[in-house]
């Protein structure tokens, strides 16, 4: 187990390292966030729906479609050199390259999701003071489950032509039950009432985290191996 | 030690089916190297690929002693991050193959130096010409000290002196006897690493058509071999 996770966060070390020097898809993603919610922002008639009925699924669209672009870069990194090839040569155990990416992709997700919530607030105007913490906390769950799905299917694409409009594909259904939860649980949490009136969307967050994350780390092996 | 046995394996189903391995078998022990010739398209790569682990053969099968931790490969690419040094590399490939903390420094600095490279350390990937890249992905390939060292077309885009030069080093790695490693060197050029065999194969549609030591035959000699055993081979 510490060989593991020793090799796992090595992988993910890596990857922090290249994005955070070439900064290319980082750039790209926190532009996106900001691009999207401009759009969202002047797309809108704020007489025609109250801003905070609307203000969840914007900010969970703009999230899903910016975590796409880090997932889209996970396993490209691993063209460059055919590094990919290396790695599975190499004693790394297939299971410790999926946490290792998965790990390195929450921290590029989350990045993103820290300079788009401000802008969001800033945007909208919504009131998230009295319930930043537990937002974070949903942000945190949801996210843990898109990005282990999507971390799967992104290995699954990267030989593939079009890799990056199959992963869109591919990905957004499996996205439907966080995304659901996600809103719900935003806009509620939004709209001023209490936590507990979640706990539903909050227990099937924590499921599909645990089903996908456990899914994923077993059937990582299969996506990659010729 | 290296072992492979009865490999076969195939790509594509049906009617498209191509045959890449049939039947190969072999047992290279310590400071033997093998030289497997072959035209583009004889299964080359891909017995590199299985005998890596790369690859699961459809049958037969393959005993490397000491596992994969025991494997150095060196292939068309360097598996190089070009956006880390030299060195950050050989520590991220280090970690990798379970080299303790407290060496992976030293010896990274160890076979830079061997390879004439410290003075390229902190240099990024993307900032070396092909022959340094060439050379640091030999020192990825070496980081652990594997015993055994697979090899697919190394001399491709070096210029005759990178060759030389390369031919050179492997001859030091390779050793002798108990203490030295197995190497497996595929290349289509026949000039290529014939010095440096001990065992030579000329490989076609998959098979061994010859498997023998070299037995003190000279390039003219197993180039003439390759011409007779391979004669009108257009597999690639």
């Amino acid at each position: 187990m510490g060989d593991l996770l020793a090799q796992a966060w090595a992988v993910a070390r890596k990857d922090l390292v290249l994005e955070f020097r070439t900064r290319t898809a980082l750039v790209s993603a926190v532009v996106f966030t900001a691009l999207v919610l401009t759009v969202f922002n002047f797309g809108r008639d704020p007489t025609a729906v109250p801003t905070v009925d609307l203000a969840p699924t914007i900010l969970w669209v703009t999230f899903t479609f910016a975590a796409m672009l880090a997932l889209n870069r996970a396993f490209q990194l691993e063209l460059e050199n055919q590094a990919l090839e290396g790695l599975l040569v190499s004693p790394l155990s297939r299971t410790g390259l999926y946490w290792g990416k998965l790990v390195a992709n929450l921290v590029f997700v989350a990045v993103v999701e820290a300079v788009g919530l401000p802008l969001f607030v800033l945007f909208f105007d919504v009131p998230v003071g009295r319930v930043l913490v537990p937002l974070v906390g949903v942000i945190a769950l949801a996210t843990l489950g898109f990005v282990a799905v999507g971390t799967l299917f992104s290995a699954l694409v990267i030989r593939t032509r079009f890799a990056e409009l199959l992963l869109v594909v591919i990905l957004l259904p499996f996205l439907v039950p966080p995304l659901i939860g996600a809103v719900q649980v935003t806009a509620r949490l939004l709209g001023g009432r209490p936590l507990s009136e979640s706990v539903g969307y909050l227990k099937l967050l924590a499921a599909y985290d645990i089903v996908f994350v456990s899914l994923a780390s077993f059937l990582f092996r299969f996506t990659v191996d010729e | 030690m290296l072992s492979a046995e009865g490999l076969r394996h195939v790509f594509g189903e049906g009617r498209g089916q191509v045959v890449a391995l049939d039947g190969v078998s072999f047992t290279l022990t310590s400071g033997q190297t093998l030289a497997i010739f072959g035209p583009n398209g004889a299964g080359k790569t891909t017995l590199l690929k299985v005998l890596a682990g790369l690859i699961r053969p459809r049958a037969g099968s393959v005993r490397v002693a000491g596992g994969r931790r025991a494997i150095g490969w060196i292939g068309h690419q360097s598996h190089l991050y070009e956006h880390l040094t030299v060195r950050e590399n050989l520590l991220f490939w280090a970690t990798l193959y379970g080299v303790p903390a407290a060496r992976r420094a030293p010896r990274a600095a160890e076979v830079l130096g061997r390879l004439g490279m410290g003075d390229r350390a902190d240099q990024p990937v993307w900032s070396l010409s092909r022959g340094l890249a060439q050379r640091a992905a030999i020192a990825k390939a070496l980081i652990h000290d594997p015993s055994v060292l697979l090899l697919d077309e190394p001399f491709t885009g070096l210029d005759l002196a990178a060759a030389a030069e390369l031919r050179a080093l492997l001859g030091e790695l390779r050793g002798g006897g108990a203490a030295g490693r197995v190497l497996v060197l595929a290349t289509h050029n026949v000039d290529e690493g014939v010095e440096l065999a001990t065992d030579v194969a000329f490989q076609r549609r998959g098979r061994f058509v010859h498997f023998a030591p070299r037995a003190g035959r000279g390039p003219a000699e197993i180039a003439e071999a390759y011409r007779r055993a391979v004669a009108g081979g257009t597999d690639g």
